[in-house]
């Protein structure tokens, strides 16, 4: 099999006839100036997706992106600029470009060479586009349809999308180093409302792997997020009003791990530390979370969403414990903020794309297992709140507030969970949260794979995961006083 | 890209580029095809703390085809403009039309609704600007800020944005149109700090012409008042009360009522506002109306996203609900017309009342005054409503201290009807253009 840099080269640099000596050269010209590092970032990226509504294929649509971006960083400063041209004298124009940040210096020359090629893989070089045929792709769509509208009468809407991306990046840098990834990476969505009388209600499933289509077809893994969808929905319609205050809430395993996402993983990225704006600066050391939490980033997981065999500026990624037993351990970095705090890139340095500047962004943030059976956290609650399912959080970094919204929730009274209630917003302060857990689950698990994040207006696929766990004091957004 | 006569050759090059598209897809089969270039370029910078910390250079191009092959469509987009990559865009559309099913109600606009006059809506000023008058710029923003208060520890800077481009349209009928636009804009976002707790609050200005900018002292000087002013924040009890969403958030509530009467929502049913058209859905002085023809405006467009004509339309007239906001595909589904909104709305409004935020305060005289919300907890199906959010508490018509960390929650159906006053303090930054809005009651949790 070749490597992954015989790939990009294949794909990115030969069609264009550029050579290694070209990339010496575009290098060449932005060390001529006093810059202390810089780099060329190559991607060719195609997405394709399906969607399924009213029974019908309705939609399709195929996606090339494509182009090269260059950055020169000089102390705290960068210049970037980037081109979908990929051909020398773009490349050389937008080197010119990017370099204008700092005054002309020096002549040095380096000499690219390839980096050591991971051994490790996390997922196979594939083009997941190519691994159905289109008829397998919407046949799977429609079987997902017809797998949420037979679990119940009350299903009227159905919607099922299905896309999958493939890119091919290379990264050649002013260190010497060339290094290459091959991304594939598939996701599918259910999204289907249900009626009963007069009240409509929404539910949604889905997941994902940087696979091919054949893992969302093993293991029936695609009709279980329809049959997810329904049942959440269905739930939903007998949802009553969602109580408001603080209160003791129970956060389910998996993708209510969107907590860790929001509350302290935003917090402990090396760019928001390094300007001390977050209100994690400084903390180093300190105790933020209860005795026996453990959080940890890790992009090493084979075949997750979140997972990079490396990440956008060519540094392996790794595990890295963020908070261990309650205290702060280590922020992500990359490799600016990394050196500007004398430190190591952590392998967090991600873009959404060639025209996009990298900067430390998360890849799977999970908190590992405890020692309690999630049957008995529940038990333990006198009157709270089971939240098993979130859509989207958000955090103000500077202030450490947070929120993330519940999709589906349960009362818990006595011991016991009793009724549903309408989803509601969760807020609460990223310092201080996870000092309130009281009790941690053994059942770990991460979420599906579907997880989007976005910072400074770049998408990021990511991941999270968490046991189950209880926080005796989080503030609940319901209606019900 | 500052240059008018270089700006029409680009004009034509696209036009062509869209042609040729067309062309292209009708050789491989296509009965009916649209397309879309666009090409922008710009700058971003941002300075902090007194220096540079980036400068960006962007230039993006782009083109999307939708094929239909009959009542059945393929789309496909790429950044790259090779003609090698552009026929193979419009080959990936025709492929995966094979595999979509009919569709009685896909297809272009009808041929009689596309625009004939292209107005000239005043939507192009680049801002030749070199990178030292923006790092200038940038710093008389940021150190006003810096300088206005000694609170203010800490900055994440001030950046300019100018972006000038062009987006051409066209289809199968014999459509093409476009022009090209600009924006700029001038932000600030600093911390204060008092004791361990830090704030962090922004301000903004935007417009398509430079001199339509605020000065950058005073939106320095905004930016550090509002981070300031939230300091001492603290967390409310749980509690009913009226609330006050300041202008520049009251425009949320207009996007979720925009989103509610969107066609993709209501033919798919997971809107709140289903069937409400006609019937009231505000009191009775709320009039709500969009002008896509505005000279200037941040939302102008002579045509929408299938080339059909825009017009200026109430959507509610005395609280009472007046059009959806549908492209064809959804106006088919509703078996309705078009409102010439594919791609959106434009230019929206609410007219203002008497009351400007005094006097709205005073009018609520207890309750929370609404400056910030987080999150993403409105259920467009049932107009459940949680987020986040943080403020200040009124007390007799005068603020009291800041309040963070609590959730406000309700429906946006009783919201809507529980709308006792918009103001005249119109925030008019964006496609939006609002004064602040005095609710009645909403739950707050807190501690």
């Amino acid at each position: 099999m070749p490597n992954f840099i015989d790939i990009a080269r294949g794909v990115l640099l030969e069609p264009a006839g550029l050579q290694d000596k070209d990339l010496n050269h575009v290098l060449d010209q932005l060390l001529s100036y006093s810059i202390d590092a810089a780099d060329i970032y190559f991607q060719a990226g195609r997405i394709e997706s399906w969607v399924l509504e009213d029974g019908i294929i309705k939609e399709g649509a195929y996606n090339i992106e494509q182009g090269a971006g260059i950055r020169a960083i000089s102390g705290e400063k960068t210049g970037f600029a980037y081109t979908d041209e990929l051909q020398l004298p773009a490349l050389l124009e937008a080197g010119k470009t990017a370099r204008a940040i700092a005054r002309a210096g020096e002549q040095k020359r380096i000499k690219i060479s390839n980096a050591s090629t991971p051994t490790e893989r996390l997922y196979q070089p594939i083009n997941p586009l190519n691994s159905l045929t289109e008829q397998e792709k919407v046949d799977l769509l429609r079987q997902v349809d017809a797998e949420a509208r037979r679990q119940d009468p009350r299903v009227k809407q159905v919607i099922v999308s299905l896309v999958a991306a493939h890119d091919v990046v290379l990264v050649a840098n002013t260190e010497g180093t060339l290094n290459a990834d091959v991304r594939p990476l598939v996701r599918l969505s259910v999204s289907v409302i249900a009626e009963q009388g007069d009240r409509r209600e929404q539910g949604s499933g889905g997941g994902g792997a940087r696979d091919a289509f054949s893992y969302l077809i093993d293991q029936d893994r695609a009709l279980g997020f329809a049959r997810d969808a329904v049942k959440q929905a269905l739930v939903n319609l007998e949802a009553e009003d969602a109580p408001a205050g603080t209160m003791t809430v129970v956060l389910g395993s998996g993708w209510p791990g969107v907590l860790l996402h929001e509350a302290i993983g935003h917090g402990l990225e090396g760019d928001f530390n390094r300007k001390g704006t977050s209100a994690f600066s400084g903390r180093m050391g300190e105790k933020v979370a209860a005795p026996g939490c453990t959080v940890v980033d890790n992009g090493t997981l084979p075949g997750r969403r979140g997972s990079l065999n490396m990440d956008d500026e060519g540094t392996p990624t790794q595990n890295t414990v963020l908070i261990e037993d309650g205290i702060l351990k280590a922020y992500m970095q990359d490799n600016m903020n990394a050196r500007l705090m004398g430190g190591l890139s952590t392998g967090n340095g991600r873009r959404e794309s060639y025209a996009h500047l990298p900067m430390p962004r998360m890849t799977n943030t999970y908190m590992l297992p405890g020692k309690y059976d999630p049957q008995e956290i529940i038990s333990s609650v006198d009157k709270g709140l089971y939240a098993v399912n979130f859509g989207g959080g958000q955090v103000d970094i500077t202030s450490g507030k947070f929120v993330f919204s519940a999709s589906e929730a349960y009362l818990i009274e006595n011991g016991k969970i009793t009724r549903p209630v309408k989803g509601a917003t969760l807020i609460g302060d990223g310092p201080e949260v996870l000092t309130r857990v009281s009790m941690v689950g053994n059942d770990l698990q991460l979420d599906q794979g579907v997880g989007v994040c976005g910072k400074e207006g770049q998408s990021l696929p990511v991941g999270v995961g968490q046991p189950t766990l209880r926080v005796d004091e989080l503030t609940v957004g319901g209606t019900n006083t | 890209m500052s240059d008018r006569k270089e700006m029409i050759e680009r004009e034509s090059r696209l036009e062509q580029l869209v042609s040729d598209l067309l062309a292209e897809a009708k050789q491989q089969g296509a009965t009916a095809a649209e397309a879309g270039v666009s090409s922008d370029a710009g700058l971003s910078l941002t300075v902090r703390m007194g220096d540079v910390e980036t400068i960006e250079h962007t230039r993006d191009n782009g083109l999307g085809i939708t094929v239909y092959f009959g009542q059945s469509k393929g789309s496909a987009s790429t950044s790259d403009l090779s003609p090698e990559a552009v026929r193979d865009t419009v080959k990936a559309a025709c492929n995966i039309a094979k595999y979509t099913t009919a569709d009685d109600c896909a297809g272009l606009a009808d041929a009689e609704l596309m625009a004939k006059d292209l107005p000239d809506l005043d939507l192009y000023h680049p801002w030749d600007i070199n990178t030292d008058t923006a790092i200038e710029l940038c710093k008389q923003c940021e150190d006003a800020a810096r300088n206005l208060d000694s609170r203010i520890t800490n900055s994440e800077g001030a950046s300019l944005n100018t972006h000038a481009g062009l987006h051409i349209y066209g289809n199968s009928h014999g459509f093409v149109g476009g022009y090209p636009t600009s924006r700029h804009s001038l932000s600030c976002s600093v911390i204060s700090q008092e004791a361990d707790a830090m704030q962090r609050d922004y301000w903004y200005t935007t417009g398509r012409a430079a001199a339509d900018l605020e000065a950058a002292e005073a939106v320095g000087q905004k930016a550090a008042q509002r981070a300031v002013s939230r300091l001492g924040a603290r967390q409310i009890s749980t509690r009913s009360a009226p609330i006050l969403f300041q202008s520049d958030v009251a425009t949320s509530l207009l996007r979720s009522f925009t989103g509610a009467i969107r066609g993709a929502a209501l033919y798919r049913k997971s809107s709140f506002l289903l069937d409400h058209l006609d019937k009231k859905v505000f009191p009775d002085f709320v009039h709500i109306h969009e002008n896509p023809l505005l000279p200037k405006g941040l939302g102008s467009a002579a045509f929408d996203g299938e080339g059909v004509t825009t017009k200026a339309k109430d959507l509610a007239s005395d609280g009472i609900l007046k059009s959806y906001i549908l492209g064809s595909y959804s106006a088919r589904k509703l078996g309705m017309k078009t409102t010439g909104n594919a791609g959106g709305v434009r230019n929206l409004a609410i007219d203002p009342g008497d009351l400007d935020l005094d006097g709205l305060l005073k009018k609520m005289d207890t309750g929370l005054l609404v400056t910030e919300m987080m999150g993403h907890g409105v259920n467009m199906v049932t107009g459940d409503y949680s987020r986040g959010a943080s403020g200040f508490w009124v007390e007799q018509g005068e603020i009291q201290y800041p309040v963070e960390e609590i959730t406000i929650a309700g429906n946006l159906k009783q919201m809507f009807q529980q709308l006792l006053a918009v103001g005249n303090d119109e925030e008019y930054r964006g496609n939006i253009r609002t004064g602040s809005w005095l609710l009645e009651n909403m739950t707050i949790a807190g501690s």
